[in-house]
């Protein structure tokens, strides 16, 4: 059906086409409002497109796939598998969500056509990131997200949001350093990196075990900066400064997340499971993961503003990915990398809504939140789905993760990990359910009316967009059956590495 | 064909006179005449050059010790090139500046032409004199240009330029005497039956040369040089004319070195120190051009990695390298240039909002900033990611960790610039423009950076040439 010229066509579209967008919107300058939105939305719109045609080719068994040599014997890879659609998908459906959600946001705030360009660039980088066959492409886009990100975190420009911008490069940067090390040093072991399923690697002898390890140490090191993994998550409640659209993007698609894919993309397809397990790394990583989930959720409770608990709720929730790549076995993979798609949901979803009760409200620390359940009741509803979600109730979409990550574990030995998932879990109620008591069951402050919106259409956009996530959060897990449902999905990657 | 080679140097020397000789109201017409014209002979150069790997010219076919030679090879076709770009950009702000009434424009164009002229000859010198008669050339006219800024601050540093590039001049020709007096020939290729030079006279040329090339502690010149020099003239010195002395630095030391001595590992702790030192020392400047000034010093220090790294392929890094980085910093001059004549100050405290009053200007300092700090996709990039797999594979941990170590110095002062231009809150009644430059002289210096970015995506015919030119010494 899909000719060749298509097969390498398609990957660099769904690339380029945000950056068209980008420049579009920088071209165009402040002034051109409609212009802007219009651009926004139809590039967000035929990205969405593009991914479901790439997806329905890689269903039909064909791969996509673009390559560019760039330097001698240096190739720039696009290539399209289930994987990769798995977070490409997730980053485009979202994508076009927060760009709704965005426009609405910042309608009255200067320097919108700055954001909104590198709002494109950004999501360049995450289909690229997504789409990257091998190691060296994936480290070009992973750079470029550092970049691209960086004017959205400091685009207040308030001396808050710019030492949060120095602290995030402070991060990334350094990140980025350890993980060109490595790169550098696994090209130099094995020529060139490409991502297969079950890893490239195992052809090494032994004697590069110790080698491999250290390489192994370096890039979990790069990738687990951007996947915020304890001690290296530092920038990520410091970025909490930028504006409520950011944070959503930040947390629950492109930067976390692209870290997270990364660390999924190394273990499964760049040493594979088994050379991870026989190089003695699997119980460090698990370790690590579950340090993270427990630290970021005892960090969580202490927080008094409400973006900040979402942000270490983040740094623990996107653990929830790594632990399940290391525990291994179809079911506990399947559990994380679901949670690629299950956390971004839900996460959005809270920080959409905490948007909303910072715009429309002013209420942005946790003892402001009482009534807010009569304030703004739609909001309220989507916060309290994605957050019970979040802990793990069914039938929100947090339960099907938790579910498979702790069968997965049970069944390859590991019952420790149950122990850790449920002291999360408990963590999780203990930080997210006095915010559902103060929004449901406290009544109001006097004086405190209820939401204030600058216009109609922002008003449907800003709740539309949560309410869409929110329902979006319980349909997958309703769903999660479906042929085509993201958990089925991942149970299809998944049975290719432990068939 | 070799007549090519012969247009490169005579047709702005003949610019050169044509400008002195008629009525200074033609000068600039014939200067951009002369600079349009001397690139396209580039064009059969760069094709012979891939054909045949070095083009040669005995000028007037005297032989080589008396005459003067001349050769091309894949570096020298990439640096003309550079020149090319860069004087042309240069050439757009300066006739803004100095159109044929003001003061100065008499004696600015011919200076300008001469640069270009010594810069072409330099490069294309194939033996040590006439390379010593270049650099002494591009010294004396950097001196000159310099000194048109035409107040105290500039004249101080022409004077100390001259003073240090003398001194580096005397030792690079005591050292080319030796040379002489050893074996008899200064031609610039392997020496007859191979023999090594005395190491006396290499380090003595060395030295001369780091001089001239700024190398760190040799570059106290520098920065008050670029600093004061007028846009143009810092963007041609900081890109090109500048960095002759340091090609000649590569290509005598790798002809001539000696092998088993500690001369690599000085030279290269040399360069991770002016790594160091001129990436800290351009995170405290307070002026954006002595900003851009100190980053040179750094980026002279990367480029002397080649040095400890030897082989072919951290040759093409480092030759891609100088490329790129000359995009990138003609660029980053020509916007300060724009910004300081615009906003009568290049204070970095004072460019909050430039992103609202210079678009165009912010725009080009985050795309040259961005290259300079080797984020892909830059061209930046290449060359870095070039010379970090040569010292993976040569086990060159120091100089793996200068390399890393200098993208992330040159971020932190890169990412200062940016967020005080861009996403600093802007001091009220601070939006006017006193002077807008020419829209002609701000997408000049976007279009540098433009390639600067646009080569990163499309190395291959560049590092290509560079894989032609991979000198004699190294194997």
């Amino acid at each position: 059906m899909t000719t060749p010229w298509l097969n390498q066509a398609l990957p660099l579209a769904v690339v380029l086409v945000s950056v068209v967008a980008a420049v579009i919107i920088f071209a165009a300058g402040e002034e051109r409002r409609l212009l802007r939105i219009v651009v926004n939305l139809v590039a967000a719109g035929i990205k969405f497109a593009l991914v479901v045609w790439i997806g329905l080719t890689v269903l039909a068994g064909n791969a996509p796939e673009f390559r560019y040599e760039i330097l001698p014997g240096q190739e720039l890879v696009l290539h399209a598998d289930a994987l990769s659609i798995l977070f490409a998908s997730l980053s485009a459906l979202l994508w076009l969500v927060t760009t709704i959600y965005a426009i609405a946001y910042l309608e009255r705030s200067p320097n919108r056509a700055r954001f909104f360009g590198f709002f494109s660039l950004c999501v360049t980088s995450t289909m690229g990131i997504s789409m990257a066959g091998n190691l060296f492409t994936f480290f070009l886009f992973y750079e470029l997200l550092t970049l691209t990100t960086w004017p959205l975190v400091v685009h207040s420009g308030t001396p808050q949001a710019l030492a949060a911008g120095r602290s995030y490069l402070r991060y990334t940067l350094t990140g980025g350093v350890l993980f060109l090390a490595g790169v550098l040093w696994l090209y130099g072991l094995a020529g060139s990196v490409e991502f297969t399923p079950g890893g490239t690697l195992s052809g090494l002898g032994e004697e590069y075990a110790i080698q491999l390890r250290v390489i192994f140490v370096l890039l979990v090191a790069g990738m687990g900066v951007k996947a915020a993994l304890v001690p290296l998550h530092g920038w990520l409640p410091v970025a909490m400064v930028a504006p409520a659209p950011v944070s959503a993007l930040l947390h629950a698609v492109a930067v976390v997340k692209a870290g997270a894919f990364a660390l999924i993309r190394l273990v499964e397809d760049v040493y594979g499971f088994e050379l991870m397990c026989e190089l003695g790394l699997q119980l460090p990583l698990m370790l690590l993961a579950a340090t993270t989930i427990v630290f970021g959720s005892v960090r969580a409770l202490q927080q008094s503003s409400i973006k900040r608990r979402l942000a270490y709720s983040t740094v623990s929730q996107v653990s929830y990915i790594v632990l399940g790549i290391a525990t291994g076995g179809l079911l506990a993979t399947a559990g994380g990398m679901v949670h690629l798609v299950n956390q971004g949901i839900m996460k959005i979803t809270l920080f959409f809504c905490a948007g909303v009760f910072g715009l429309a409200l002013g209420v942005n620390r946790v003892k402001e939140l009482d009534g807010m359940g009569y304030r703004a009741p739609w909001t309220s509803a989507c916060f309290s789905i994605a957050a019970i979600g979040m802990i793990g109730v069914p039938p929100v979409a947090g339960f099907v993760t938790k579910w498979y990550l702790g069968s997965g574990a049970l069944a390859v030995g590991q019952p420790w990990v149950v122990a850790v998932l449920i002291t999360s879990a408990l963590l999780n109620a203990m930080y997210f359910l006095p915010l559902l008591k103060r929004i449901w069951l406290v009544r109001p402050a006097p004086g405190a009316g209820p939401a204030e919106y600058l216009g109609r259409i922002e008003h449907v956009a800003l709740v539309g967009s949560a309410v869409v996530t929110a329902s979006l959060s319980v349909a997958i897990a309703l769903l999660a059956a479906h042929r085509l449902s993201p958990l089925s999905w991942v149970l299809r990657i998944a049975s290719e590495y432990f068939p | 064909m070799t007549n090519a080679l012969a247009g490169v140097v005579f047709v702005p020397m003949a610019a050169l006179f044509a400008v002195i000789l008629l009525p200074s109201r033609y000068s600039r017409a014939v200067a951009i005449a002369g600079l349009l014209l001397w690139p396209i002979f580039l064009i059969p150069l760069t094709a012979m050059v891939r054909a045949e790997g070095a083009v040669t010219l005995a000028l007037g076919n005297w032989p080589v010790p008396l005459g003067i030679g001349w050769r091309v090879d894949g570096l020298t076709v990439v640096t003309l090139w550079l020149n090319a770009a860069v004087a042309l950009a240069g050439t757009v702000r300066a006739a803004g500046f100095f159109d044929p009434e003001r003061h100065g424009a008499r004696t600015y164009w011919p200076l300008w032409l001469l640069l270009v002229t010594a810069t072409n000859a330099a490069l294309v010198s194939a033996d040590l004199f006439n390379l010593y008669v270049g650099l002494e050339l591009i010294t004396l006219v950097s001196v000159a240009l310099i000194a048109t800024a035409d107040n105290v601050p500039a004249l101080r540093a022409a004077m100390r330029y001259l003073l240090l590039g003398m001194l580096g001049s005397l030792f690079y020709l005591l050292g080319v005497g030796m040379v002489y007096g050893q074996t008899g020939s200064l031609a610039l290729a392997v020496p007859a039956g191979g023999a090594a030079l005395d190491s006396t006279a290499l380090v003595l040329m060395l030295t001369g040369l780091m001089v001239k090339a700024a190398v760190f502690p040799l570059h106290v010149w520098l920065p008050d040089s670029y600093g004061q020099a007028p846009g143009p003239v810092g963007a041609l010195l900081a890109a090109v004319a500048g960095k002759v002395a340091l090609v000649a630095l590569w290509r005598i030391w790798f002809l001539f070195a000696p092998d088993d001595t500690a001369l690599p590992w000085l030279i290269g702790a040399l360069g991770s120190a002016a790594v160091v030192y001129g990436s800290l020392a351009a995170m405290v400047q307070t002026r954006l051009k002595r900003v851009v000034a100190y980053s040179s010093v750094a980026q002279v220090g990367f480029l002397l990695m080649v040095v400890p790294l030897a082989s072919p392929a951290a040759f093409q890094g480092a030759g891609f390298h100088l490329l790129v980085h000359g995009f990138a910093k003609a660029a980053m001059f020509l916007a300060a240039a724009n910004i300081l004549i615009a906003l009568g100050t290049d204070a970095v405290g004072r460019l909050s909002g430039l992103d609202k009053r210079m678009p165009l200007e912010a725009f080009t300092l985050a795309l040259a900033g961005v290259t300079l700090v080797g984020l892909p996709p830059t061209g930046g990039f290449i060359g870095k990611w070039k010379l970090l797999e040569v010292a993976w594979q040569q086990a060159g941990w120091a100089w793996l960790i200068t390399i890393l170590l200098s993208g992330l110095l040159s971020a932190a002062y890169v990412f200062r610039i940016l967020a005080m231009t861009c996403f600093h809150p802007r001091h009220s009644g601070s939006r006017a423009v006193p002077r807008k430059p020419p829209l002609a002289a701000s997408l000049a210096a976007l279009l540098l950076a433009l390639c600067g970015v646009v080569i990163g995506m499309f190395p291959g015919p560049v590092l290509r040439l560079l894989a032609l030119a991979a000198p004699g010494g190294v194997s």
